[in-house]
């Protein structure tokens, strides 16, 4: 009785471990359709802790990063805005909004600024800390005139098509801004000038960099590493 | 006398082997997430703490390929760690067994004689109950090592919206240490709670699978310690043996 009870543990213990193995080795798929399940959940989870009155402090002494804060694009060479082929530098605030905006630098910091010293959030694993000096996406938002069908932002960029698309209630969040100045300098190329996103609610490489366009949109439409594999939501 | 005893709920015998799959799962992901940055100092700065900053751990240890695969392994299998080890600590506290395995007033006294014993200072093997001192902490410490896991890990998951638990462990800095932390203390007593197991009382096993547990075959039946008396069937009948009630 005992013997037979122990081998028929044994021999269904070795059947399900079987059929696991040979179901992973036969299709991956199913894995791969269980991890998507779990990001469509975690992305209701994460907009569901998500508050507009939870933000990231920064000690008022705490010392930035400074010329040690990473710098990275994905063009081969730094991009950098060249007005003799492209014109005058501007943002574009378009899409879903009744009155669309085309702002040179001297517009956008002609708007209210934020200065505000927080954290960035890298997917690698490192933060690091600069004084960003911008404009609320909010701010730029109402300027604007968003519709209801403003739903999703996409920011792009003039750095090789980079863009990233963000659900609306983290780009409205207070601390997310389209920024122009770090650390009490202009943005220099290496970090994204003439402006880029900067917010510490999002992952940093949600943050685009060299900015010209500003998409309210009914649906999102991914993002140069969300469509790479990388989760889209990338919400902290 | 009947010295064959149900020594696991079913529940304890569940939870044990989805955490062994959970934790491999969240180990080897998070081991792949870690050499995307393989050390804890900022950019421009230190961190004396770990001598080896910057070396990342060996590939064949890890899981999910790249950062992004390992970030998804990661972010699903937390779900099945956490309902896994509630229904665990659940079952614990509702079932009073916590009492197996929270450390009382004379467990350092114990713990120092189970040393002793394996260290052939003492020749016979201390009296215990359903586990000696030394598993009793190390239990504890794993059951404790895994609620830090889930804090750090969430202060790191969600450093903005949920900041207030990671100001628990100071900043993102310190949050991502601790994570890593608790992770290689549970390795570590998880291979020592392995190498236990099939040096000195591999008839837990049994217990672990079907619950059925063996008295007369107890390491302190056969007073076993690492590689010793493996295979000895008990001398006497088992010490402080009672028929169950």
């Amino acid at each position: 009785m005992t013997i037979d009870r122990r081998r028929f543990l044994t021999l269904s213990a070795a059947s399900i471990t079987g059929s696991i193995l040979a179901a992973c080795d036969k299709n991956p798929q199913a894995a791969q359709s269980l991890l998507q399940l779990a990001e469509r959940g975690n992305e209701r989870v994460e907009a569901g802790l998500f508050r507009h009155t939870a933000m990231n402090h920064v000690a008022a002494d705490a010392p930035v990063a400074g010329p040690n804060f990473p710098k990275y694009f994905i063009s081969p060479k730094v991009p950098v805005w060249d007005p003799a082929t492209n014109g005058v530098w501007r943002l574009e605030v378009s899409g879903a909004v009744r009155r669309p905006l085309s702002l040179t630098l001297d517009d956008l910091q002609k708007l209210p600024r934020v200065t505000q010293k927080v954290d960035h959030f890298c997917v690698e694993g490192w933060n690091a800390r600069a004084t960003w000096s911008g404009v609320r996406v909010s701010d730029l938002a109402r300027a604007a005139g968003i519709t209801a069908d403003a739903q999703f932002v996409d920011f792009a960029g003039f750095d090789k098509g980079y863009h990233e698309s963000w659900d609306m209630e983290s780009a409205m969040h207070p601390q997310t801004l389209v920024a122009y100045g770090k650390d009490g300098y202009l943005l220099t190329p290496g970090y994204g000038a003439p402006a880029r996103v900067h917010s510490p609610v999002k992952l940093g490489y949600k943050n685009t960099k060299y900015l010209t366009r500003v998409v309210f949109m009914p649906v999102r439409n991914g993002g140069f590493w969300s469509d790479q594999g990388y989760e889209w939501y990338a919400g902290t | 006398m009947a010295t064959v005893v149900k020594r696991n709920h079913w529940i304890v015998r569940l939870t044990h082997w989805v955490n062994v799959v959970a934790v491999i799962l969240m180990a080897g992901s998070g081991m792949r997430i870690f050499n995307a940055y393989p050390k804890f100092a900022r950019p421009g700065e230190t961190f004396p703490l770990n001598p080896w900053e910057g070396t990342p751990i060996p590939a064949w240890l890890t899981l999910g390929g790249w950062l992004a695969g390992a970030r998804h392994w990661h972010f699903a299998a937390m779900w099945l760690l956490v309902a896994n080890g509630l229904l665990y600590l659940g079952y614990l506290f509702f079932r009073g067994e916590w009492r197996d395995i929270v450390p009382r007033r004379g467990d350092a006294r114990d713990a120092i004689e189970m040393l002793k014993f394996y260290l052939f200072v003492r020749k016979d093997h201390p009296r215990q109950g359903k586990h000696n001192a030394l598993q009793k902490s190390t239990y504890f410490a794993m059951a404790v090592l895994g609620i830090v896991l889930v804090l750090s890990g969430l202060a790191i998951w969600k450093p903005v919206s949920l900041w207030f638990i990671t100001a628990l462990f100071v900043n993102y800095k310190w949050a991502r240490f601790a994570h890593f932390l608790a992770m290689a203390l549970l390795l570590l007593l998880s291979l020592v709670h392995v190498f236990m197991v099939l040096t000195v009382d591999p008839y837990a096993l049994r217990a672990i699978v079907t619950g059925w547990y063996d008295r007369a075959r107890s390491p302190e039946a056969r007073n076993a310690r690492p590689f010793y008396h493996l295979f000895t069937r008990a001398r006497t009948a088992a010490p402080g043996e009672q028929p169950p009630a």
